[in-house]
């Protein structure tokens, strides 16, 4: 369980670390929390030449304020986001989420930029921030730039990421005062990717969804917006014909692996329930 | 490949050594500085047991490079005893109530619920079991752990604790 041999870089800033992905090509990997990647190098699954590591580069650690939007950096670590109260009073899901991620050690080291950035399907904060509607700031070689979380994802560990390209914040919107949240994940034991999981965001006007938007993990190559779904349930009480409808429109677009966690259709099953429940538990919360 | 020269603290001590960028924390800690309390499980950073606290954080020393924790502040579980060398309130707590029986997994514990004690001082069962959810034991069923570590948080804050081991 030794990785392979690479060299170890560690940049001061940014312009110093998109400077060495750009020079040393494709044999490098920027290294953030380590804990997707370096478990891949113990398993030779993943032999970069160079590791450049992004922990040297204060400026992308840190929530902050920036207008109606969280900014998040790209270095904050899951254990930081649950010890924001910030994050806990405007954004809660994502403090809901982190606790689902992984273990406590894990999570002191593992970073959201990492988590958003790898593409993993099993990664769960990609599906939340479809729902939230945030924004990745990309830094290149040839300037920055500000992709939609929508448009980021195009296939299991293939992003809109271009090569020296780093993902250096996430920007998420502040959901409407008095909204419902939930992130349902079924997993099979602590530290599992979710079999299925599934994210909700609605607000409610005078007990009928007024708005909804659900996110999905794990059930397809890259994270899903389940966008039939959500309008399957606005104008309703969340009635039992309703839940059962957005169950339906979710599972349509699910396309999850045959894989340990179960069989094709289990995992869509499970997903549909995944969806109903955090629809329920996120009306329950909403004012 | 070429080795880089490292330093840091450990328990206290500042340490140093030579190390290839691929060197995993542990195997630094195991093999450079033969402190091997720190113990190797899984290696995939399921199990725990090669946890260690580093500049305020439990963390999985089998998921780090050794390059990495230039300039840190690490604890080992040969660092968890009181200064006297009389054993911490964690420590008694895994003795008197019977915390291991193999005892692989107990170093990784006991850092960990060193951490978590420093950050909850008073934690309820719940928050224990999920404080300690990153560490295995394949052992005990961890009744007698999470009794090992209400023992230390009551002793620490000048309560008696009462509940029996099973």
């Amino acid at each position: 369980m030794i990785p392979g041999a690479f060299s170890y870089h560690r940049p001061a800033s940014v312009a110093d670390a998109v400077k060495l992905l750009s020079d040393l090509g494709e044999d490098a990997r920027p290294l953030a929390g380590g804990h997707s990647l370096v478990p891949m190098m113990k398993l030779r699954l993943a032999s970069p030449a160079h590791l450049v590591d992004l922990h040297g580069i204060a400026g992308l650690k840190g929530i902050r304020r920036d207008g109606d939007n969280l900014v998040i950096g790209a270095m904050t670590t899951q254990h930081d986001l649950l010890a924001s109260e910030d994050v806990a009073r405007s954004v809660p899901i994502l403090h809901e989420a982190a606790l689902l991620i992984a273990d406590p050690q894990v999570r002191y080291r593992g970073t959201i930029g990492g988590n958003v950035a790898n593409g993993d399907p099993g990664n769960d904060m990609p599906a939340l921030m479809l729902t939230l509607g945030a924004t990745y700031r990309l830094e290149g070689a040839n300037g920055a730039r500000e992709v939609q979380a929508a448009d980021f994802y195009q296939g299991a560990y293939f992003t809109a990421l271009e090569p020296g390209e780093i993902l250096t914040a996430v920007s998420v919107p502040l959901p409407a005062a008095g909204h419902g949240y939930a992130y349902e994940k079924l997993k099979r034991k602590v530290g599992d990717y979710a079999t299925a999981a599934a994210a909700v965001v609605l607000t409610l006007a005078g007990g009928k969804v007024a708005s909804c938007a659900i996110g999905l993990t794990n059930v397809h190559e890259t994270p899903l917006l389940a966008a039939d779904a959500a309008k399957a349930v606005i104008g309703t009480s969340l009635d039992a014909a309703a839940l059962k409808n957005a169950a339906a429109a979710a599972q349509a677009i699910m396309s999850p692996a045959a894989d340990a966690r179960g069989p094709v259709e289990y995992r869509k099953h499970v997903g549909g329930i995944m969806v109903a429940r955090a629809l329920q538990r996120a009306a329950s919360r909403a004012r | 490949m070429a080795k880089t020269h490292v330093a840091m603290k450990v328990n206290g001590a500042e340490v140093e050594g030579l190390v290839e960028p691929r060197t995993l924390l542990v195997h630094f800690i195991r093999e450079n500085l033969g402190m091997t309390g720190t113990h190797i499980g899984c290696e995939t950073t399921h199990c725990g047991a090669c946890t260690i606290d580093i500049d305020g954080m439990s963390v999985k020393s089998c998921t780090m490079f050794a390059v990495q924790a230039q300039g840190s502040d690490i604890t080992t579980v040969e660092g968890m005893a009181n200064a006297d060398g009389s054993l911490s309130a964690l420590q008694e707590g895994f003795r008197m109530m019977h915390g291991l029986q193999c005892g692989f997994c107990t170093p990784g514990m006991i850092v960990r619920a060193h951490r978590l004690l420093k950050e909850n001082p008073a934690p309820s069962e719940e928050e224990i079991r999920i404080g300690i959810s990153g560490n295995i034991c394949r052992c005990t069923g961890y009744q007698n752990i999470v009794r090992a570590i209400q023992y230390a948080a009551a002793k620490l804050n000048g309560i008696e604790f009462k509940e029996a081991a099973e």
